[in-house]
């Protein structure tokens, strides 16, 4: 039993610490690279809790996907890190007022949080013990929760058009590769036989290509 | 619960030696590699001419959308894990709610490829 509880202080310090060092790191990049840190060792709290599922998927989309989009947001603010310390101290005091007022409001809800002991029992989906963390999910997921489910794929739908709308921008003056076009042009199209004067040479431009 | 971690036994083994060998890749240059640094050796090195300008300059807005596109084929794909897992339990209902959830996402799929998305110009 001592074992579980040694790598609980383990990432619970390594997370706690790294995610200090998010807000107290100078560098956004460095920041994102505790903030990966910090996923990872939640997502090893999660299998310490016995939340298999949960961990991996954190390990897939946090540390993989999120983490990838947000160095990339950071790549493209174009950080100045001199000009970002200027406005410290002006904006010191409003900063100071908003943390007391949300440090007032986590111990008021803290104070205020007593869970009530019946909860556990009128749980709609009860844990099953004999089966995998998964396989529980996988159980009522689709059938129980189908409307989330389908909900969250109508999400990731709007997420996807919403994207594609508000960062695509094509170049106008690209030339694309169209393989039918090439493979459909013939001799006919792409050559014309012209009788050209002695000492004269041709006058107007080749009226083919500006036609199509 | 102990059997659950009894299993990622070997995971911790491997994650242990992995960073044995990090660390000792990342120290052993210190040690072992004969070192005598000069300017030129030590500033960036950028084909014969000297470097234009910062090497930190914005990135193109493309990458961030494949990466967007990226976050959601994989938030995708882990809705099918508990599925494949559960998938001799589910019964009709579940399956023809997957194949609703992966017929709205390959509906976002058309749209992309017809807007050409994945295409980088």
């Amino acid at each position: 039993m001592i074992l579980p509880a040694l790598f609980f202080y383990l990432f619970a310090g390594i997370c706690v610490a790294s995610a200090v060092m998010v807000i107290a790191s100078r560098n956004p990049v460095h920041s994102v690279l505790f903030l990966i840190l910090a996923f990872v060792n939640a997502s090893g709290l999660f299998v310490l809790l016995g939340a298999e599922f949960l961990a991996m998927i954190l390990v897939v989309v946090y540390v993989g996907a999120v983490a990838v989009l947000f160095l990339f947001v950071i790549m493209m603010l174009d950080v100045d890190f001199a000009e970002l310390r200027q406005g410290f101290l002006e904006y010191l005091p409003v900063g100071l007022l908003i943390g007391a007022v949300f440090l007032a409001e986590l111990l008021l809800v803290a104070g205020g949080w007593a869970i009530n002991p019946a909860l556990v029992k009128t749980a709609v989906a009860p844990i099953p013990a004999d089966i995998t963390n998964t396989e529980a999910l996988g159980l009522v997921l689709y059938t129980r929760y189908i409307h989330y489910f389908q909900i969250s794929g109508i999400v990731l739908l709007v997420a996807m058009i919403g994207a594609i709308v508000l960062t695509l921008r094509h170049k106008p003056s690209v030339k694309r590769q169209d393989i039918n076009v090439q493979n459909a042009r013939t001799k006919a199209m792409a050559m014309e036989v012209r009788k050209v004067a002695v000492g004269q040479g041709l006058q107007d431009p080749p009226s083919r290509e500006a036609a199509e | 619960m102990d059997g659950i971690l009894q299993s990622y036994l070997p995971l911790v083994v491997f994650v242990g030696v992995a960073a044995i060998i990090g660390v000792v890749l990342l120290i052993a240059p210190f040690i072992v590699a004969y070192q005598q640094p000069d300017p030129e050796k030590l500033s960036a090195y950028e084909c014969g001419f000297n470097a234009f300008d910062d090497a930190r300059m914005k990135f193109d807005v493309r990458f961030y959308l494949v990466a967007i596109l990226f976050i959601i084929f994989d938030l995708e794909v882990a809705f099918l894990f508990p599925w494949a897992v559960a998938f001799g339990k589910l019964g009709a209902t579940g399956f023809w709610s997957m194949m609703v959830f992966l017929g709205v996402l390959t509906v976002g799929f058309a749209y992309e490829w017809k807007k050409g998305a994945l295409e980088w110009d």
